[in-house]
């Protein structure tokens, strides 16, 4: 059972150490192995309630940190995940007891009985769940990084005469890309101006983060709906706000068609508004989801193959996959700032009719 | 569908806002506001010293055109400077010749007319000595020829004869 371990540890490093070198073969179940690699992706996909960097299963080990839950039942509630002994046991909080199923805590009575409907659907009490999770370590680690990379930026303009030097300088053409090429075109020159923060913010932490997600870290939070959806909403919410009369015109009473035309156009137009922002937020999910998913499976292909073939095969698909994932990281970034830009540029578009 | 609904986590999403929007306002102070005005000022000072150096350019054109013109007026100048005095020598040389001319022509006629009446002058004293020599010499002719009268006879008979011939 040696052989597990090494898929774990495997896995969890991602790409970096994938290479054939599958020592301890057995004569074991391959249904088996599939369905462990099944759940470790499923697993790594979710967020989690500790930052576990590699586990080893048969030894019941787990090697990460506990992170904090925060829970609003009847009363803030705030422990150690690490009462949940990695979802194996039911932590008891002031009097309530909870228990982690499929990634969500549920209230339970004080053994963890947890009960489903006919869908699989867990039907215990849910708390308001406000833990500092794995995925918002994460996001926090990359607001840092991306607050003392950019200050530093700034700061280094000033000291050097409007020159940047150090690391910041590696990201000034992609700030001017996002200004020249993103910005300007699709909002114009007068008012990209207060919209930048957002887009630069947004590129960079999509980017950043996409990055992250293809470390041996083993986050994935650009793949994760609720993350996605906040930013999507954002957009939603800064597009229609910052709306200009024209662009409510042209959803509400479009110009220049016959006026049946204009009672068909409307409640198309008014879908869009919705729809726009969720096809973003759908776009970036399952972008990264599948990318995950992608490379995930094919490693894991090497524990499926069990020849000599399988593991430089794996390898190799995995590598080039892995250098496309790059592309798509900077890509989905790319595309979300792009058309944050072009909704933007749409809801303040003056009438030019 | 109904899997993203079931995976959304409502506390993820509510840090996801926070944490995201606060990160929004502070890189705005401290990272895109001072980044973007230090990138503008920058494209701005190099967009102003593209057009000074245009306008540098264009001045030195023009102060070169000036050079030149400057430079061609002074040319002209002396060549007109030049020719005037070529004239004024040609014009000098010719006065002085032709009041030269006149002037030796003076001297020569003067010349001329003082060799004139010098030559008038030693013919008339010449001539006066001619005839005082001849006269002295006929009257020693004629003195020894009359001295006997047959001499002086046939001198008279000879003058006659000379008058009828005239």
């Amino acid at each position: 059972m040696q052989k597990r371990t090494i898929l774990k540890t495997f896995i969890a490093l991602v790409l970096i150490f994938s290479s054939g070198n599958l020592s301890a073969k057995e004569e074991s179940e391959g249904e088996d192995t599939k369905t462990v690699i099944k759940e470790f992706i499923d697993h790594h996909l979710q967020d989690s309630y500790d930052f576990t960097f590699f586990s080893d299963k048969e030894a019941g080990k787990h090697y990460g940190f506990p992170l904090p839950v925060i829970l609003w039942d009847n009363g803030l509630k705030v422990f150690s995940s690490s009462k949940f002994h990695h979802g194996k046991t039911v932590a008891e909080v002031g009097g309530s007891y909870y228990k982690i199923d499929h990634g969500k805590i549920y209230k339970t009575d004080a053994s963890g009985v947890i009960t489903y409907d006919e869908d699989h659907h867990a039907t215990n009490a849910k708390p308001l769940d406000f833990s500092i999770t794995k995925n918002v370590v994460t996001i926090l680690l990359v607001c840092i990084l991306m607050f003392l990379l950019f200050a530093g930026l700034a700061k280094s303009y000033k000291k050097n005469n409007g020159m940047p030097t150090g690391l910041g300088r590696l990201m000034e053409p992609l700030v001017l890309f996002i200004r020249d090429d993103i910005a300007i075109p699709n909002i114009g020159e007068k008012k990209y101006k207060k919209f930048m923060s957002f887009l630069l913010t947004i590129f960079f932490f999509i980017w950043f983060l996409n990055l992250l997600g293809m470390t041996p870290l083993g986050v994935n939070v650009t793949g994760n709906i609720a993350v996605t959806f906040a930013l999507a909403l954002l957009v939603f919410l800064i597009t229609n706000l910052s709306a200009n009369k024209n662009y409510w015109g042209h959803i509400f009473w479009m110009p220049g068609v016959p006026v049946f035309m204009k009672f068909i156009l409307a409640p198309i137009e008014l879908l869009g508004i919705f729809i726009k922002p969720f096809s973003l937020m759908i776009r970036l999910y399952a972008n990264m989801t599948a990318g995950h998913v992608v490379i995930m499976s094919i490693i894991g292909l090497i524990f499926l193959f069990k020849s000599w073939i399988g593991g430089p095969l794996s390898f190799g698909l995995a590598f080039v996959l892995s250098i496309l994932e790059l592309l798509v990281a900077a890509l989905q970034a790319y595309i979300f700032t792009m058309l944050a830009a072009l909704y933007f540029g749409m809801a303040n578009e003056e009438a030019h009719h | 569908m109904e899997k993203l609904i079931n995976d959304f986590s409502f506390g993820l999403f509510f840090w996801q806002i926070i944490i995201f929007v606060g990160l929004i306002f502070l890189l705005k102070k401290y990272a895109w506001g001072p980044i973007l005005k230090a990138v503008n000022d920058r494209e701005e000072g190099i967009k102003n010293a593209l057009q000074s150096a245009e306008e540098a350019k264009k001045e030195m054109q023009n102060l070169q055109a000036d050079n030149e013109r400057i430079l061609n007026e002074a040319r002209a100048e002396r060549d007109g400077m030049l020719k005037e005095a070529r004239q004024l020598k040609e014009s000098m040389i010719a006065d002085a010749k032709a009041e030269a001319q006149t002037e030796a022509d003076k001297i020569v006629a003067q010349a001329q007319a003082t060799i004139d009446s010098e030559k008038k002058a030693a013919i008339a004293d010449l001539k006066s000595h001619v005839a005082e020599l001849s006269v002295e010499i006929a009257e020693k002719v004629v003195r020894k020829e009359l001295a006997d009268k047959d001499k002086q006879l046939e001198l008279v008979d000879a003058m006659l004869g000379d008058v009828t011939l005239n």
